[in-house]
C-alpha cells in the first residue's frame, strides 16, 4: 500500500492557509469561503480513501494492523539519534484523520454562515486552515519532535483563533491565558522529550512503543528519586498532554477560550485540539503501560477521573451555555484519560484503550454538534447566557432536534453514539478499580443532568419575550448540524474494537448488560431530574442551590481555581521570586554592564584631552618621548 | 676650522639653540612665534651640518649643499606659512593657536 | 682672538634666541631672530664658508625675516602684548628642554669625533660645480626638485594669500 498520497492531506490546508493569508485583502469573502470548504472537502475525501485502504484493502498483516512510515531524516545528531519528518499511519492516526477531517469540514461549512459579514472573514478561514494543517501534522507525526512542533503549531493557531475578536479585551486576555498555560505545560513535555531522547537514544514512535523494544525493556536502567527516569519523562509528557487536554489543574484556560468564535470552540476546544493530549498518551500507550508497571498510567487514570468529576460539578452551576459545554468537554476528556489509565494491553485487556479512542471519536461528533447548535442559538438570540433564552423550540426546530440528539448522545441514551463508547469506558473502569467506576458512573449522571439542564433551559423553560423573534439559522449552518446529528446517532454502531486497539490486533466487544443498564439508568435519572427542575419555570433549582449553600457557591466560582492561580503567580511568584530576580538583574547584572559603559565614557572624557588637536601638545609629547627613549637607550643599553 | 675652538663647543651652542627653539615651539601661543621657533630649530640643524662637514670631512661639500637645500626649503616653508597665516587672519581675524583649534573639526 | 669672537657670537646667538622666544612683543621677537640669524652667518664666516654666510644673510635675514615682519605688520598691532603659556607649563617645558639638552650634551661629549685639522677654503666655484654636476655625487637632481618646489610654493602662496575672488570684490 502506497501511503505517499497521504502527504497531500496536510498539504492542502497548508496551501489554503498560505493562499488565503497572502491574498487576504484581495480575495472576496464569498470566494475564500468556498475555497476553504472545497480544500477541506478534498482533504476529507482523501482521509476516507486512506481509511478505507488501510482498514479494508490493505487490512491486517499477520493478524495485526501494521504501522507504516514514510519519512526523511531532517536533523542528524548522531548516527542513531536523528529527527525525521514524515507520516506514520496506524489505526489511531487514521481514526484521527477521519475525526479532524469531518469536524473541520463541518466547521468550515458552518463558518460560512456563522461568520457572514465579519470583517476578517478571509483571515478566519486562513486561521482555520492553519489549524487544520497543524492538527493533521500532529496526528501523522512519526516522532516526538515532530509531534512537538505541530503541538506548538496547534497552540499558536488556537491562540490566534481565541483572540480572533482582538478588539475585545476579554478575548485577548483569554488568548494569552490559553497560550501561557499550555506553554507552561509544554515545558514539561519538552523536558520529557529530551529525557527520552537522552536515555533511549531515539524519538521514533515505532521504536519507542515496541513492547519488545529496548526503550521499554530497559526502563529500569536509570532511576531518579525512586522512579525510573523514563517514568519521570512520561509524567512530564503527560503534563504537556494535560495542558492541552485541560486536565486538572491545568484546565483554567479552556473555559476562557470560549471567548473565541463558536465554530472555533467546536473545532479546536471540543473536537480536535483538546484531544491531542489524549492522543499523545494513546500514542505512547505501550510506554505508559509497560514502564514501571504502569505507574505513570495510574496518574493518568486518577487525574482523568478527578478532572471528570470536578468539571461536571462546575458545569452544573454555570449560566453561560458555552462555558457549560467547555466544562463538559473537560469532563469528557477526563473520561478518556480515565479510560486510557485503566486499560490493559493485550486483546480484551485493552478495552480501556479502545474505549478511550472510541469515546474520542464519538465525543468529537456530538460535542462539535453541541457547540455548533449552541452557536446557532447564540447567532439567533445574540447572547451566551441561559437567562436570555427559553422556548426556542418553536423558533428553531432543526437546531432543537439536532441539539436534542447530541444531548442524548452525551448523556448515554441508547442507541446513540455516546452510549456505546461510555459503556466501554465503564466496563474498563469496572474491571480495573471499583472506586474509579463509581466516580465514572456518578459523572455520567451529572453529565446527563447538566446537558439537559441547558437543553431545557434553551429550548423549553420559561417563555422569554424576544425583541426580535429568533429565526432558524441558514442552510449553511443547519446542514452541518444535520450531518453531525446523523453521525452522532450512528457512529456508535461502528465495530470500533475491530479496528483500534492497543495491540492493533482487534477483538470482539460485547455489551456488558448489567453495567450498561446501570449507566443508562443513571443517565435517565439525570435527565429526569433536569426535566423536573428546568422543564418549566420552577423554584426547585433555587431551593437546591440554597440547600447546598456554600458548596454551590464554590462550584459556581469554579472552586476559585483562577483566584488560586492568581494568588500563586501574583503574590508568590511575582512578588517573592520574580521581583527579587528582577532587582538582582537590574542592580548587579545590568549594573555591571552599565558601570563598565559609564567607566569607559568617564575614562575617555578624562583622556580625550590628550587628543586635543593642538600641534604643540603633540610636539610636547613627542619631545618627552624622544628624551625618555634617549635616556633609556643611553643608560639601559649601554653595552 | 676655528682656531682654538673644538667641535664640542660649537655643537653645544647649536644644541642650546635647538632646545630654545623647541621651548618656543611648545610654549608660544601665536602662529608667527611658532614660525620663528621653527626657524631657530632649522638653523641649529643647518649649523650642525656645516660644522660637521668642516671639522670631520673638510674635502667634501655635501654638508654645505644640504645646508643650501635646507635654507631653500625653509624659505619655501616660511613663504607658505606666512600666506596661510594671512589667509587665516582674513577668515577668523586672529592668529592665536587657540582660535585655530576649530580647524580640527 | 678667534676664541673671543666665537664666544661672543655664541653668547649673542643664545641670548637673542632666548629673547626671541620669550619676548611678548611680536615685532621685537622677529628682530631678535634677525640677530640670531646674523650671528649664525658670522659663524659661517668664521669657518670659512663665505658663500653659505652670504646665503644666510640674503635669504634668511633679507628674505625670511622681512617676510615675517610683513606678516606681523599685516596681522598685528605693534603694541599687542602676546599671550604666553601658563607658568607651570613653562616650567615643565623648560625642564623637559633642559633634560633633553642634558641628554644631547652627554651623548656629544661621550663621542669621540675624529677631527681633521685643516684650513681649507671652499670657493663658490666648487660649490656651484658640485651643485650642477651630472656625474656621480652631483646634486643636479635635488637642485631641480628644489626649483620645482619653490615654484609650487610661489603659486601656492599667491593662491592662499590672495583668498577667494568673491571676498575681494565684496
Amino acid at each position: 500500500m502506497s501511503i505517499d498520497y497521504i502527504f497531500a492531506i496536510p498539504l492542502v490546508p497548508l496551501t489554503l492557509f498560505l493562499l488565503l493569508g497572502i491574498l487576504y485583502k484581495r480575495i472576496k469573502p464569498s470566494v475564500s469561503g468556498y475555497i476553504g470548504v472545497l480544500g477541506l472537502l478534498s482533504s476529507t475525501v482523501l482521509s476516507f480513501v486512506a481509511a478505507y485502504q488501510y482498514f479494508f484493502v490493505h487490512g491486517k498483516v499477520n493478524g495485526v494492523y501494521e504501522s507504516m512510515v514514510s519519512s526523511t531524516v531532517w536533523m542528524n545528531f548522531t548516527p542513531t539519534l536523528h529527527i525525521d519528518m514524515g507520516i506514520l499511519i496506524d489505526p489511531i492516526s487514521v481514526m484521527m484523520l477521519i475525526v479532524v477531517s469531518v469536524v473541520s469540514l463541518m466547521v468550515h461549512i458552518y463558518s460560512r454562515g456563522y461568520m457572514k459579514g465579519d470583517e476578517g472573514y478571509t483571515k478566519f478561514f486562513a486561521f482555520l486552515s492553519l489549524f487544520t494543517f497543524s492538527m493533521y501534522g500532529l496526528v501523522l507525526a512519526t516522532n516526538l519532535f515532530q509531534i512537538y512542533i505541530f503541538w506548538e503549531l496547534v497552540g499558536v493557531s488556537s491562540y490566534l483563533l481565541i483572540g480572533y475578536y482582538y478588539t475585545k479585551g476579554t478575548a485577548v486576555a483569554a488568548a494569552k491565558k490559553a497560550f501561557i498555560v499550555t506553554r507552561f505545560a509544554d515545558l514539561g513535555f519538552l523536558i520529557g522529550i529530551l529525557i527520552i531522547g537522552y536515555y533511549t537514544g531515539t524519538y521514533d514512535f515505532q521504536t519507542l512503543t515496541d513492547p519488545e523494544g529496548s526503550a521499554i525493556l530497559n526502563w529500569g536502567a536509570t532511576s531518579f528519586m525512586g522512579l525510573s527516569v523514563i517514568t519521570w519523562a512520561l509524567i512530564l509528557i503527560f503534563m504537556g498532554g494535560a495542558g492541552k487536554s485541560a486536565m486538572f489543574p491545568l484546565h483554567i484556560w479552556l473555559p476562557d477560550a470560549m471567548e473565541g468564535p463558536t465554530p472555533v470552540s467546536a473545532l479546536i476546544h471540543a473536537a480536535t485540539m483538546v484531544v491531542a493530549g489524549v492522543f499523545l498518551v494513546a500514542r505512547l500507550f505501550p510506554m505508559f503501560y509497560f514502564v514501571e508497571n504502569g505507574f505513570a498510567l495510574n496518574i493518568v487514570a486518577y487525574v482523568g477521573a478527578f478532572s471528570a468529576l470536578f468539571a461536571a460539578i462546575i458545569a452544573i452551576t454555570q449560566t453561560d451555555i458555552k462555558r457549560v459545554l467547555a466544562y463538559s468537554t473537560m469532563s469528557q476528556l477526563g473520561y478518556m484519560m480515565l479510560a486510557l489509565g485503566v486499560s490493559g494491553y493485550d486483546g480484551h485487556e485493552g478495552v480501556g484503550y479502545m474505549a478511550s479512542m472510541f469515546h474520542l471519536f464519538t465525543h468529537a461528533m456530538f460535542k462539535a454538534l453541541l457547540f455548533l447548535g449552541a452557536g446557532s442559538v447564540i447567532h439567533a438570540v445574540h447572547s451566551n447566557l441561559l437567562k436570555d433564552m427559553g422556548g426556542l423550540r418553536r423558533y428553531m426546530p432543526i437546531t432543537n432536534i439536532t441539539f436534542l440528539i447530541a444531548a442524548m448522545a452525551i448523556a448515554g441514551v441508547p442507541p446513540l453514539a455516546g452510549f456505546w463508547s461510555k459503556d466501554e469506558i465503564l466496563v474498563a473502569a469496572y474491571e480495573h478499580h471499583k472506586l474509579l467506576y463509581f466516580v465514572a458512573v456518578f459523572v455520567a449522571g451529572l453529565t446527563a443532568f447538566y446537558i439537559f439542564r441547558i437543553y431545557f433551559g434553551i429550548f423549553w423553560g420559561k417563555e422569554t419575550a424576544y425583541a426580535h423573534p429568533p429565526k432558524e439559522s441558514p442552510l449553511s449552518m443547519t446542514f452541518p448540524l444535520i450531518v453531525l446529528a446523523v453521525l452522532s446517532a450512528t457512529v456508535g454502531f461502528v465495530p470500533f474494537s475491530e479496528f483500534v486497539t492497543a495491540d492493533n490486533v482487534g477483538f470482539e466487544a460485547h455489551i456488558n448488560y448489567p453495567l450498561a443498564a446501570i449507566a443508562t439508568l443513571t443517565g435517565l435519572i439525570g435527565i429526569l431530574l433536569a426535566w423536573a427542575f428546568y422543564k418549566k419555570t420552577s423554584t426547585l433549582p433555587d431551593t437546591y442551590a440554597r440547600t447546598f449553600g456554600s458548596f454551590y457557591k464554590w462550584a459556581y466560582h469554579k472552586f476559585y481555581m483562577d483566584e488560586v492561580y492568581l494568588f500563586v503567580t501574583r503574590k508568590i511568584l511575582f512578588r517573592q521570586v520574580s521581583e527579587r530576580i528582577a532587582k538582582f538583574d537590574k542592580k548587579y547584572v545590568d549594573g555591571t554592564m552599565i558601570g563598565i559603559g559609564n567607566k569607559t565614557v568617564l575614562t575617555s572624557t578624562k583622556i580625550k584631552g590628550l587628543q586635543s588637536g593642538r600641534v604643540q601638545d603633540y610636539a610636547y609629547g613627542f619631545v618627552v618621548g624622544v628624551v625618555v627613549l634617549a635616556l633609556v637607550f643611553i643608560y639601559l643599553w649601554t653595552n | 676650522m676655528i682656531t682654538g675652538i673644538s667641535i664640542y663647543e660649537i655643537l653645544t651652542v647649536t644644541s642650546i639653540l635647538f632646545f630654545i627653539g623647541v621651548y618656543g615651539f611648545i610654549t608660544r601661543k601665536n602662529l608667527i612665534s611658532i614660525l620663528i621657533s621653527i626657524e631657530l630649530i632649522l638653523n641649529a640643524s643647518v649649523v650642525n651640518f656645516v660644522v660637521i662637514n668642516k671639522y670631520l670631512y673638510p674635502e667634501n661639500l655635501e654638508g654645505v649643499l644640504f645646508a643650501i637645500f635646507i635654507i631653500a626649503v625653509a624659505a619655501a616653508e616660511t613663504a607658505l606659512a606666512v600666506s596661510i597665516i594671512i589667509s587665516l587672519y582674513r577668515q577668523i581675524g586672529s592668529v592665536e593657536v587657540k582660535d585655530t583649534e576649530t580647524m580640527k573639526y | 682672538m678667534e676664541r673671543i669672537l666665537f664666544y661672543s657670537i655664541a653668547i649673542i646667538v643664545i641670548v637673542f634666541a632666548l629673547a626671541s622666544v620669550a619676548s611678548r612683543k611680536m615685532l621685537r621677537s622677529v628682530i631678535y631672530l634677525l640677530f640670531v640669524l646674523c650671528g649664525i652667518a658670522g659663524l659661517y664666516f668664521m669657518i670659512d664658508y663665505n658663500f653659505l654666510a652670504a646665503i644666510q644673510l640674503t635669504v634668511y635675514a633679507g628674505g625670511i625675516v622681512v617676510l615675517i615682519i610683513f606678516s606681523v605688520l599685516l596681522v598685528h598691532h605693534i603694541e599687542l602684548e602676546l599671550e604666553i603659556a601658563k607658568f607651570p607649563k613653562q616650567i615643565a617645558t623648560g625642564l623637559l628642554c633642559l633634560s633633553g639638552l642634558g641628554v644631547f650634551l652627554y651623548t656629544l661629549y661621550s663621542y669621540d669625533f675624529h677631527v681633521i685639522e685643516n684650513n681649507m677654503t671652499t670657493t663658490t666655484q666648487s660649490i656651484g660645480e658640485k651643485l650642477l654636476s651630472y656625474e656621480a655625487g652631483g646634486f643636479i637632481l635635488p637642485f631641480e626638485v628644489v626649483s620645482v618646489l619653490l615654484l609650487a610654493v610661489m603659486i601656492g602662496a599667491i593662491v592662499l594669500a590672495k583668498g577667494k575672488q568673491k571676498s575681494k570684490t565684496n
